[in-house]
């Protein structure tokens, strides 16, 4: 039996702003197995990034129950929270965030450095995965020596060089030009396919959304619907998917709110019987 | 983190910001030169005092009226040369016992003039303070008792009347008074900034006459041995009480100046630190300051090191020893300019300085620790900082 990289039990999140609660979560729960690809789709504002943020550890949720790498949240210090980032999550975010004054190698091997490697082991690493992102040639360029979509690359090698479960990417295309990010979107899907690293990503675009197997629109904080395609690249992933289910779409887990939510529980077993090899023994 | 990735974490940051760094330090590195430079010149100056007041020559005594101490007003002497031959009679020992009446007044020489101290002595003078004479003789007996107008000239008068010419033998007129120069004093130097060269000496019974006093200003005497000085000081003191029962008198020994003119030097040296400490603080006020203005700036940079597994600690530990170096490096390089400056003040300046080891130290530690101190609080703020919030920052 598999275990379920991330899981996420009615998980909420509300923002004070000015003694006023904003609630940008508002009770999700979804599992993120282990090798799955998935897109997080939604209209501006929903609480994607702040999804993201949760299920990298990076913030915690106000309410609910969230388990990272079989841990949970909530009975973890600062420090141990730090370090199951450091062990479990790659992020990639829309804006690169790459040091700057750093060279390539350097950012890459960053990570490392917080999970005590020596510099040595650390920038072989580092430069054998920049070589698997197709920079093997571009190790002393800082980022402003490097174009949009070179540093996207770095930064996914950065999130991959700890060798993560999940790879975490917010809208890790929004910066780039159709054709830079298309190759990017690319490089994403093979490392999710070549080393099973569980691919989590939110984007705006119908299309990259319909690329994935797995695909989750949020609204409002909540999550509308939660689909696994067994044809992936198949249209339909239009939001709500429920309203418009494509042919192959199969509902994974409970969504919307209020009355008639069937389930808050983990991963959805609905649909879920032969979707994926590994996660059909995880589920049910 | 290791500690070793850790320092090289902070040296970058400081490589990065090149100029402000150098900045910053800047306030730490002029902090720190002024306490080795002030501490230096204060302990300079005391040793050179205290050697002076040995040099004075051993087991002396000075009787003087009024009371010594600090804040006390001079007390206008009772004492005539009757009292000298009183505490001579003491004494046992007339070329032992020494006395000054000083004034100030012009002396001239043909048309160059100076303004210095004239002193009427006795033939004493030169055994009983150690005095000794470049060119010419000293006064003698004869010349005292006769009040003969011969004058011994200090360097810097005889520099300063004769710069061409060999005073010996030549006139200088002393407030208004022809006299024969008939010596020229050894250099001595300066002494807290007082030129000991200014001055001339001439019979205290010629000095009176020029003022037209009786006056005996103090009396020194050159004990027979140290054990007993403070008792014979005991005896002059009894003995002139006697004599002028309205008047206090002083005796003090070489060893009583040398305490309180260390005493005095040394708290000036601890003042002139304290306030070189102040400008140390100062510098680390802005250190401080440049630490929060680069926790503000590197935010995005704090947000991403947390993203990517950096502890609270990790990214503490960073900023800390962020400022640590700064404080330090500007330290040592405020040492270095210290060192260098008093070397080259005590050189080539009549300030005299010398280096003491604990005032290195005492700066050096004080630097890194205002690193520390002044580094806590951005440290803190930085570790503390919420990675999304973090990232977000502009
Ligand atoms: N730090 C915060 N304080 C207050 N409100 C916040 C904060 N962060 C996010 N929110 C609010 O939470 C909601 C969800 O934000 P989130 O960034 O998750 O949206 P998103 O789906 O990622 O949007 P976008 O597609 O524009 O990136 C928004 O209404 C936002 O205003
Ligand atoms: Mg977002």
């Amino acid at each position: 039996m598999t275990v379920a990289a991330i899981e996420a039990v009615d998980v909420s999140r509300t923002y004070e702003l000015d003694g006023v609660s904003v609630s940008a979560l508002r009770g999700v729960s979804l599992t993120i197995d282990q090798g799955e690809y998935v897109a997080v789709i939604g209209p501006s504002g929903s609480g994607k990034s702040t999804l993201m943020h949760l299920l990298g550890g990076l913030d915690r949720p106000s309410g609910g129950r969230l388990v990272i790498g079989g841990r949970d949240v909530a009975s973890l210090t600062a420090p141990e929270l730090a370090t199951l980032r450091n062990e479990t999550i790659g992020f990639v975010f829309q804006a690169f965030h790459l040091l700057a004054r750093t060279s390539a190698v350097d950012n890459v091997a960053l990570p490392l450095v917080y999970r005590g490697v020596g510099a040595r082991q650390r920038r072989e690493r580092a430069a054998a995965m920049l070589g698997r992102v197709g920079l093997g040639h571009r190790l002393h360029h800082r980022p402003n020596q490097l174009s949009g979509g070179e540093q996207q690359r770095v930064a996914i090698a950065r999130a991959l060089v700890t060798e993560p479960a999940v790879l975490l990417a917010d809208e890790p295309t929004g910066n780039l030009d159709s054709v830079t990010g298309e190759a990017v979107l690319e490089l994403l899907e093979r490392l999710n396919a070549e080393s099973g690293v569980a691919l989590v990503m939110v984007t705006h675009d119908q299309e990259v959304a319909a690329r994935a197997r797995r695909r989750i629109a949020v609204r409002d904080g909540l999550i509308r619907s939660d689909t696994v395609h067994d044809r992936p690249g198949s249209a339909g992933a239009g939001e709500p998917a429920t309203l418009d289910p494509a042919p192959s779409a199969e509902p994974r887990s409970a969504s919307g709110s209020g009355p008639g939510r069937p389930s808050g529980g983990s991963g959805g077993a609905t649909g879920a019987t032969g979707r994926l090899p590994h996660a059909a023994g995880g589920a049910g | 983190m290791r500690v070793a990735e850790a320092w090289r974490v902070a040296l970058d940051a400081l490589r990065a910001n090149r100029m402000r760094s150098v900045l910053t330090m800047l306030g730490v590195i002029i902090g720190v030169a002024s306490v080795v430079i002030l501490v230096a010149i204060g302990t300079g100056t005391k040793q050179q005092v205290e050697q002076q007041v040995e040099g004075l020559g051993s087991n002396l005594l000075l009787v003087v009226p009024g009371k010594i101490e600090v804040g006390t007003a001079p007390v206008v002497s009772p004492l005539d040369l009757k009292d000298v031959d009183a505490v001579s009679r003491v004494v046992g020992d007339p070329s032992r016992v020494a006395v000054t009446v000083a004034s100030g007044a012009t002396a001239r020489a043909g048309n160059r003039s100076d303004f210095t101290t004239v002193q009427g002595v006795l033939e004493t003078t030169p055994s009983v303070f150690t005095r000794s004479l470049q060119r010419g003789r000293y006064l003698t007996g004869a010349d005292v008792d006769t009040s003969r107008r011969v004058a011994v000239l200090g360097a810097s008068v005889a520099r300063a009347l004769f710069p061409d010419r060999d005073p010996l033998g030549q006139q200088v007129t002393l407030a208004g008074v022809r006299f024969r120069v008939i010596g020229v004093f050894a250099p001595l130097g300066q002494s807290l900034g007082v030129d000991r060269d200014d001055e001339v000496h001439v019979p205290v019974t010629a000095a009176q006459r020029l003022w037209g006093t009786q006056r005996i200003d103090g009396i020194a005497v050159k004990a027979p041995d140290r054990e007993r000085i403070d008792q014979l000081g005991e005896r002059i003191v009894a003995e002139l009480s006697r004599r002028h029962p309205d008047t206090e008198f002083s005796a003090v020994t070489q060893q009583q100046i040398l305490g309180v003119l260390g005493d005095i030097l040394g708290v000036l040296t601890g003042v002139l630190a304290a306030i070189a400490g102040i400008s140390l603080l100062v510098g680390g006020v802005g250190v401080s300051n440049i630490m929060l203005v680069s926790v503000r700036e590197r935010t995005r940079e704090i947000g991403l090191r947390k993203a990517v597994g950096a502890r609270p600690r990790d990214i503490g530990v960073q900023f800390l020893l962020e400022a640590v170096l700064l404080t330090s490096i500007g330290g040592l390089t405020g040492m270095a300019l210290g060192v260098g400056t008093a070397l080259l003040v005590d050189a080539f300046s009549p300030i005299p300085a010398a280096i003491t080891w604990w005032s290195l130290a005492l700066a050096f530690g004080v630097s890194a620790a205002v690193g520390i101190v002044f580094g806590v609080v951005p440290a803190q703020r930085a570790g503390r900082l919420d990675p999304v919030v973090a990232l977000r920052a502009e």
